[in-house]
C-alpha cells in the first residue's frame, strides 16, 4: 500500500483520508489546527457549548457527519495535529510539532490546506479592531468570542452575511454589512449561479434573514475606510447614491473572497496557472486533483469553491491516488462526484462575479496606505518602486526593492493587492505582474525547534 | 537591427559591471552594460550583506580598503541610501587553535592598518554579554553591513547620470573580434561594439572567457540564509565564526539575517538556488548555540542565490591573458560583494591608465592554464564534499 500523506484536515482532508481509510490505505494526515475539521467546521474548544446547529443552519447535519466520519476513522490514521507542514521538497514534507522538526516521506501527497482571505488594503485597515471575515469566524467557532460588540462587516463576500449573522446570534451588534458588489451585477450572475440552486438559495435566505433582523445591508459601497485614531471608532463609505455615510463601530471584519494557500504545492514542485476571473493563481491539477507526479491538490487550496466542493475533490483526489497506483476504483461513483464538483466550482465562479474583487480600487489607494503590515510598506512606496529605472518590473523584483512580502506572513496577505497596484500604476495587466515566488517556510518556523533523529 | 559603438563594453549589470561603468565614466569613457536580466539580481543582490575586510587573504586586504571608503561615501556618490551601517565585524574563535589563527592574522593584517582587536573571553562578554561559547575574538572596526538588495540599482542609476547605458533584459548571444574590435551580438537586436571588453558576467563568466580561449574552473553555489521577525535590537556588530559554522548581523530595523557554511547547491543554468530543509535546521541550533537569546524567536523566510566559486577561492581579476583589451572580474567566491567598488575602481585604471597602484598578484586567469587548480583550504571547510 502506498505511503500518503495529506496536508490540511477540513473538508477535503478529511474526506480524502477518509476514501484511502475505507481502501486499507493509513494516511499520515497533518493538520495546524488542534482539532479537525478545518475552517468550514471548525469545532469548539473542549468545554466550550456553542449551539452549532443554530450557527451553522443548514449546513450542520454536514458538520456532524464530518465529525463522525472523523470519529470512525481515527484508529485507522496517523492524525497529528498542532502540526505544521512548512516545507515540501526531494519528496518528503517538513513538518514541526511544538519543539519538534519531523519529516514524512511519502509516495503521494494530497495537499489539501485551504484558502484564507483576500485582503484589499484600504485606509485604516491596520487598526486594532480590524479582523478578517476569516479571523472573526475562528474568534467565534473555536473561542466562543468575539471580536466587538458592534461589527461591521465590510468587502464583498458571500461569507460577510453567513459571518455577520452567526456573530449576531452570538450577541454582536452588527451594525452594516457593506458589500462594496452592486445589486445590479449580483443580477447580473443569477445565470451562473443557478449551476447549484440549492447553494445559490441558501446565500438568498441569509441575506433576507439580515432584512428581517432589520441589519443594513448596502449594495455598490464605494470609498471604504475604517476611521479611528488608535483603534476602530467607525466605517465611513460612499453609498451607490453617491451619498457619504459614517458608522461607529468597534470592530470591523473584512474580507473579499479567498485566496488558496498554494505555497507548499508550489514548494512540492505544482505548476501555478493565473485564473482571470477570480485575478489570481492557482496550483495546476486536473478536477480529480492530479498536479505533479505523486501529488495531489484538493479543496479550496486547489480551486476556490466552498465546504461542498471541498469534500468532493477530496474525494476525488484519493481516488486519484489509488487509480495512479494501479488500485481498482469505482468509476461510476468517480463520475458522480465530478459531475457534482464541476457543478459547484462553476458556481463559484459565478460568485466571483456577484461578489468581486474591486481591483480598480487600487488604482486609486491613496500613497499613505500601508499594503503590506508586515513590513509597513505603503502604496505610495509600492508605486515609487514600481516606476524606478531598474526598479520594480514584477512582483519579486518589487519585494526585493520594497521589502513588500518580506514579513512574518511572506505576502500572503498583501501580494494580490501590490500586483494589482503597482500594474495599475504602470499600465500593465495585472498577470503580467506575476506572483511571489515561494520559499520556506511557508509560515514562521520556531528557531528552537530541532530535527527529530 | 542597430549598432551601438561605445569605447568599453561590460557583460553583466552586478555591482561589479556597474560600478566599473560608474568610475569609467568618471575617467570619461563611453560604457554600455548588457545585463541578461535584472540588474544586481543574482549574487549582488541576495549575498548577506557583509562590508567586511577583516578575515580576507592579505593579498585582498589592498583592494578591500579602497573599496570601503566608497561604502562610506556611498550615499554621497549615489544619492540613495544601501542601508550602510558601520557596525563593526567580530569573528569569533571557539576553540585555542582558532584564537591562535586569530592572532596570527592579526599581526599578518597589522601593516594594512586595520586597527583589529583582539579580544579574550572576559572582554567579549563585557562588550558583548549575550555572545556564547565563543573565547576569543577579533573585531575590525571599520567593517560594516549594507542591505545588496537595492544596491546595483542604486550605482546602476548613479552611472546612468553620469552618461552610462545600461541596459537591462540584454542578453548577449555571440561575442566576436572584428577588425580588432569587440562585437557583441544581443537577444534584441541591438548589437554593440567596442574597443574594451569587460567580463563582469558572475557564476556565467565563463561564456564569455571561452570566445577567447580562456576559461576558469568557475562552478556555482549558493549561500544559503535565513532571516527572523524583527526583535529588539541588540545585536549591534556582524558576527562571523571562525569555523563558519554560524554567521549572523542584525538590522537596525531588529531582523537578525543568519548564514553558515558548508554553503548551498545553485544552478546556474536553470536559474535555481533551493535550500535544503536540513541545511537551515543546522544552522538554527548553530546560531542559538552561539547567541541563546535568539531561542525564541522564528525563521520567517529562507533563501539562496547562484554566486560563482573558483577552487582556490580567489577571484579572477585582470586582464585577459589571450586578447588584449578584454578584462575579467568574476568568481569571487561569496565575499565580492565588499569589494565591488574597488574592482570597477581598478579596472578603471586598467582600462583607462593601463596599470593599477593596487597589487592583484594571484588573481590572473592564467594560473589555471593547463587545467592547474589548487584547492583553499578554506574551500574544503565551506563546501559539502562534492
Amino acid at each position: 500500500m502506498p505511503e500518503v500523506a495529506i496536508v490540511g484536515a477540513g473538508p477535503a482532508g478529511l474526506s480524502a483520508a477518509s476514501v484511502l481509510v475505507e481502501h486499507d490505505v493509513k494516511p499520515v494526515l497533518i493538520d495546524e489546527g488542534k482539532r479537525p475539521g478545518g475552517q468550514a467546521y471548525r469545532s469548539p474548544a473542549p468545554g466550550l457549548d456553542l449551539p452549532i446547529d443554530a450557527l451553522l443552519g443548514t449546513e450542520s447535519g454536514k458538520y456532524r457527519r464530518l465529525h463522525a466520519r472523523f470519529a470512525a476513522i481515527a484508529e485507522r490514521l496517523d492524525y497529528r495535529p498542532e502540526t505544521l507542514a512548512w516545507n515540501v521538497q526531494e519528496g518528503k514534507v517538513f513538518t514541526v510539532s511544538g519543539p519538534r522538526i519531523v519529516t514524512i516521506g511519502y509516495d503521494a501527497l494530497i495537499l489539501a490546506p485551504g484558502a484564507v482571505d483576500r485582503l484589499l488594503p484600504i485606509k485604516g485597515w491596520t487598526l486594532p479592531g480590524v479582523y478578517t471575515l476569516g479571523g472573526a469566524q475562528v474568534f467565534l467557532k473555536d473561542q466562543g468570542c468575539l471580536v466587538g460588540r458592534r461589527i461591521a462587516f465590510c468587502g464583498s463576500s458571500p461569507l460577510l452575511y453567513l459571518a455577520a449573522l452567526q456573530c449576531r446570534m452570538m450577541g454582536a451588534v452588527v451594525v452594516a454589512v457593506l458589500d462594496t458588489t452592486s445589486f445590479s451585477r449580483k443580477i447580473g450572475a443569477v445565470p451562473m449561479l443557478l449551476a447549484s440552486p440549492r447553494t445559490f438559495a441558501r446565500g438568498l435566505s441569509y441575506l433576507a434573514k439580515l432584512r428581517r433582523s432589520g441589519i443594513p445591508v448596502r449594495h455598490g459601497v464605494r470609498s471604504l475606510e475604517v476611521a479611528g485614531a488608535k483603534g476602530v471608532e467607525g466605517v465611513i463609505y460612499r453609498e451607490s447614491s453617491g451619498e457619504v455615510r459614517a458608522v461607529a463601530c468597534d470592530a470591523v471584519a473584512l474580507g473579499f473572497g479567498l485566496r488558496p494557500e498554494f505555497q507548499l504545492a508550489e514548494l512540492a514542485g505544482c505548476e501555478l496557472r493565473y485564473d482571470a476571473i477570480f485575478r489570481q493563481w492557482f496550483p495546476v491539477c486536473d478536477l480529480d486533483g492530479r498536479s505533479a507526479k505523486g501529488l495531489y491538490a484538493a479543496g479550496d487550496g486547489a480551486a476556490i469553491g466552498g465546504a461542498d466542493a471541498a469534500e468532493l475533490s477530496g474525494q476525488l483526489a484519493a481516488y486519484a491516488v489509488l487509480e495512479d497506483r494501479g488500485l481498482p476504483v469505482p468509476q461510476a461513483r468517480l463520475r458522480g462526484l465530478r459531475r457534482g464538483l464541476g457543478r459547484l466550482r462553476r458556481f463559484q465562479r459565478g460568485l466571483a462575479s456577484a461578489f468581486a474583487w474591486p481591483h480598480a480600487w487600487l488604482a486609486d489607494t491613496p500613497d499613505d496606505v500601508i499594503v503590506c503590515r508586515c513590513e509597513g510598506v505603503t502604496a505610495g512606496d509600492v508605486r515609487r518602486v514600481a516606476h524606478a529605472e531598474f526598479g520594480g518590473s514584477e512582483i519579486n523584483r518589487l519585494k526585493a526593492l520594497s521589502r513588500l512580502g518580506m514579513g512574518r506572513c511572506q505576502g500572503r496577505f498583501c501580494a494580490l493587492s501590490a500586483a494589482e497596484l503597482s500594474a495599475a500604476a504602470l499600465g500593465r495587466p495585472h498577470a503580467d505582474f506575476g506572483r511571489l515566488r515561494g520559499q520556506a517556510p511557508v509560515k514562521p518556523l520556531p528557531m528552537a525547534a530541532r530535527l527529530e533523529p | 537591427m542597430s549598432i551601438l559603438r561605445t569605447e568599453v563594453a561590460i557583460v553583466g549589470g552586478g555591482l561589479m559591471g556597474c560600478w566599473t561603468a560608474y568610475f569609467l565614466r568618471r575617467r570619461g569613457r563611453s560604457v554600455a552594460v548588457a545585463e541578461k536580466g535584472l540588474i544586481g539580481a543574482q549574487a549582488s543582490g541576495v549575498n548577506f550583506g557583509n562590508l567586511r575586510i577583516q578575515a580576507r587573504v592579505v593579498g585582498e586586504l589592498p583592494l578591500s580598503i579602497r573599496a570601503q571608503e566608497y561604502w562610506e561615501r556611498f550615499e554621497e556618490i549615489t544619492g540613495e541610501s544601501c542601508e550602510f551601517a558601520p557596525t563593526g565585524h567580530l569573528r569569533i574563535a571557539f576553540t585555542p587553535e582558532e584564537v591562535a589563527t586569530l592572532e596570527k592574522y592579526a599581526t599578518e593584517a597589522e601593516p594594512y592598518g586595520l586597527g583589529l582587536q583582539l579580544l579574550d573571553r572576559m572582554e567579549l562578554r563585557r562588550r558583548w554579554p549575550w555572545l556564547a561559547l565563543a573565547i576569543g575574538a577579533s573585531f575590525s572596526p571599520r567593517d560594516g553591513a549594507a542591505n545588496p538588495r537595492g544596491t546595483a540599482t542604486a550605482v546602476a542609476r548613479a552611472a546612468q547620470r553620469n552618461g552610462a547605458r545600461i541596459m537591462d533584459q540584454l542578453k548577449v548571444t555571440a561575442i566576436e573580434s572584428v577588425a580588432g574590435r569587440f562585437r557583441l551580438s544581443t537577444d534584441r537586436g541591438v548589437t554593440i561594439e567596442s574597443d574594451v571588453l569587460v567580463n563582469a558576467a558572475g557564476a556565467w563568466a565563463n561564456d564569455v572567457a571561452e570566445a577567447f580561449g580562456e576559461s576558469a574552473p568557475i562552478f556555482a553555489a549558493g549561500p544559503a540564509q535565513f532571516v527572523t521577525e524583527p526583535v529588539p535590537h541588540f545585536i549591534d556588530p556582524a558576527v562571523q565564526a571562525m569555523d563558519g559554522s554560524t554567521i549572523f548581523r542584525q538590522v537596525p530595523r531588529g531582523n537578525v539575517v543568519v548564514a553558515g557554511y558548508p554553503r548551498g547547491p545553485s544552478d546556474a543554468r536553470s536559474n535555481r538556488a533551493p535550500v535544503a530543509p536540513l541545511k537551515t535546521a543546522a544552522h538554527m541550533a548553530r546560531l542559538i548555540e552561539a547567541v541563546p537569546a535568539l531561542a525564541s524567536c522564528h525563521v520567517i523566510r529562507v533563501w539562496s542565490g547562484i554566486e560563482g566559486y573558483l577552487p582556490d577561492m580567489l577571484p579572477v581579476l585582470g586582464a585577459s591573458e589571450t586578447r588584449p583589451g578584454l578584462f575579467h572580474a568574476f568568481g569571487f567566491c561569496g565575499h565580492g560583494f565588499q569589494l565591488a567598488p574597488g574592482v570597477g575602481l581598478v579596472l578603471s585604471e586598467l582600462i583607462v591608465d593601463g596599470a593599477t597602484p593596487t597589487p592583484l598578484r594571484g588573481f590572473e586567469i592564467s594560473r589555471f592554464s593547463g587545467g592547474r587548480q589548487t584547492e583553499a583550504e578554506q574551500f574544503r571547510r565551506e563546501f559539502d564534499a562534492r
